[in-house]
């Protein structure tokens, strides 16, 4: 990590908030920021884009130091893009020049190599028949996929995305959410993603830095923090953990795709996809249950072996286990909430091998795209 | 119209250039002043907005007074005056540009600093994080979202320099081609009793005035139309 990725630490104070944080993000993929509202992650993106500056800090991408004890590279000169809550695009001009405006030279870049083109961009976010609307006339959802596109133009190396959905209503937020997929799919640009929201974030989000009261509880891969019964991530009501697959088969016959997850297999419902194709797929732990034998017949396509690494209590009632999937138990994590009854029926207990029964699979729109960036 | 005299004509002329002089004078000037009073965290600002703000409560003669004597020969005035060759600054018609700059600089700041404060920070910031240059981003984002209130303080430093009276009154005198402006010829023609001239000034004036606050009004009612 010393020169890859993106290393930040910030400490200071403005007005009553304090803030200490400090964490580490990969070089690509999209990290999210995620805490409760008030919690600093705005301060942080904007400490990253040279918008705020904290006495004490330190930032560097991708090998190059924009802050330290000395030196204090100005926003102008740091080569980020910024989406902020609202769009705020420039109202004196038109679509097609705030897109234009942070491109080097005000003139639309054409694809190549580490070149993120016009058209790309404008094809991705489905902007082309608005290139010469003003922005008073275009949609919520329409400004901020300008505000991207636009961000995205200026050749950033690093992407910062402040709570871009939270502005919108459902509707919009679903509309624009597919966008951002895609985004994530073709770009191998670094995304630090701000949000309060969980489904968001298990979307789009490949890391997870953890936020609570101006310092940064934990850090690291999304599935990892997902399944850690510790955080409160785990132990939530609507607790999920998100997984990335890849479509191994597709059964025309029923309408069901088979997709390859760290060591098992799910079938779901889904439109006809590629093999090879990558998906994400997202299992609620409420949509898990356990049994001992796989046999006998269940209206449930999904029953794979997995082993109980850990089990706790959550309430009085209610049981939270951690399952690895894989024969030999080495694949990735779900979670499971179950009955303490039942559990104590089934004489459950750790290190178990047993069989995880999957009610629900959530699958995210496929994100395979035409326009490939480099 | 042809049968106002020469020296009608001659007063109207020259308060059209002074006037027109001083406003681009006070955009100049205005503008840097309002850009700091708007963006300064300084706890003093407002103590330098005051002083541009004096003019609004000063009596005129009060303000003429301290010009005559900083324009006049023992003055910082006279020194430049001195410059080419001349004694002294007061009763010229640089002195009374000047004066009007000084004395119309709160209707030109005040619009603009509104303006500059109701933009905000975040257009700049957006234009700060595509790599503009906080002159670029002066240039092409700030000035122009400010246009409104670079509009309005134009049309009232022009009206006000117009309509100003006491200062001149102090500092310029009552010189034909030089500093007699269309205020002071009013005054001139009503001492002397050409009520006809007098007449025809003062009825153009209430028409000036009309169409200046007739167009800011809107001006402003556009500009709000515009930034919803």
């Amino acid at each position: 990590m010393s020169s890859g990725g993106i290393r930040a630490a910030f400490r200071g104070r403005l007005g009553r908030f304090a803030l200490d944080a400090a964490f580490d993000a990969p070089a690509t993929g999209v990290t999210g920021l995620f805490g409760p509202s008030g919690c600093g992650k705005t301060t942080i993106l904007r400490c990253v884009a040279g918008l705020t500056r904290l006495d004490e800090g330190y930032c560097a991408v991708n090998g190059e130091v924009w802050q330290d004890g000395r030196r204090f590279r100005p926003a102008h000169r740091r080569a980020i893009g910024y989406v902020f809550q609202e769009a705020s695009l420039f109202p004196h001009l038109s679509v097609r020049r705030n897109l234009l405006y942070g491109a080097p030279g005000g003139v639309p870049p054409a694809a190549g190599t580490g070149v993120i083109g016009f058209d790309e961009v404008v094809a991705l976010l489905g902007l082309a028949r608005l290139l010469d609307r003003a922005p008073q006339h275009l949609s919520g959802g329409e400004r901020q996929r300008v505000a991207v596109g636009r961000a995205l133009l200026s050749q950033p190396k690093l992407l910062l995305m402040d709570e871009p959905l939270s502005a919108l209503d459902r509707q919009t937020k679903e509309e624009i959410l597919p966008f951002l997929e895609r985004l994530h799919a073709s770009l191998s640009l670094p995304i630090l993603y701000v949000s309060h929201d969980m489904a968001e974030v298990e979307r789009l989000a490949d890391h997870l830095v953890l936020m609570e009261a101006g310092r940064v509880r934990t850090s690291g891969p999304l599935n990892a923090l997902q399944s850690d019964p510790t955080l409160p991530l785990a132990t939530s009501r609507d607790a999920s953990v998100s997984l990335e697959a890849v479509v191994a088969d597709y059964d025309p016959a029923y309408g069901l795709v088979a997709l390859e997850v760290g060591g098992a297999r799910f079938i779901v419902p889904s439109a006809p996809g590629a093999r090879g194709e990558k998906r994400r797929v997202r299992i609620a732990a409420g949509d898990v249950s356990l049994t001992r034998e796989a046999g006998g017949s269940s209206t449930i396509l999904n029953i794979l072996p997995v082993r109980i690494e850990s089990a706790s209590r959550l309430g009085d009632n209610e049981i939270l286990a951690v399952l690895k999937l894989g024969p030999d138990a080495a694949g990735a994590r779900l979670l499971a909430r179950v009955t303490r009854k039942s559990w104590e029926r089934l004489g459950l207990t750790q290190d178990m091998d047993v069989f995880a029964q999957v009610k629900s699979v959530a699958l995210a729109p496929s994100s395979s795209v035409s326009s490939r960036f480099e | 119209m042809e049968q106002l005299p020469a020296d009608v004509w001659l007063a109207i002329r020259l308060t059209m250039e002074l006037a027109a002089i001083t406003t681009v004078l006070l955009i100049v000037v205005g503008t840097p002043v309002a850009w700091w009073l708007a963006r300064s965290k300084a706890w003093w600002k407002e103590g330098v907005a005051a002083v541009v703000a004096l003019p609004l409560v000063l009596p005129p003669t009060v303000l003429g007074f301290y010009l005559l004597i900083s324009l006049g020969p023992d003055g910082p005035g006279g020194a430049l005056a001195g410059l080419w060759g001349a004694r002294t600054m007061a009763f010229t018609f640089e002195g009374l540009v000047i004066g009007s700059v000084l004395f119309s600089m709160p209707f030109v700041v005040q619009p603009i600093r509104n303006a500059f404060e109701a933009m905000g920070n975040r257009p700049l910031e957006v234009a700060a994080t595509l790599r503009a240059s906080p002159r670029r981003a002066f240039w092409t984002v700030a000035v122009p979202l400010a246009r409104p209130g670079f509009l309005t303080a134009a049309v009232l430093g022009f009206a006000h320099t117009v309509g100003e009276f006491g200062v001149v009154l102090m500092i310029g005198g009552n010189i034909p081609g030089e500093t007699k402006v269309l205020s002071v010829a009013i005054y001139d023609y009503v001492e002397t009793s050409r009520w006809r001239e007098a007449n025809i000034l003062a009825a153009g004036m209430v028409v000036f005035a009309f169409t200046v606050i007739l167009a800011m009004m809107l001006i402003e009612k556009r500009s709000r139309r515009a930034g919803e």
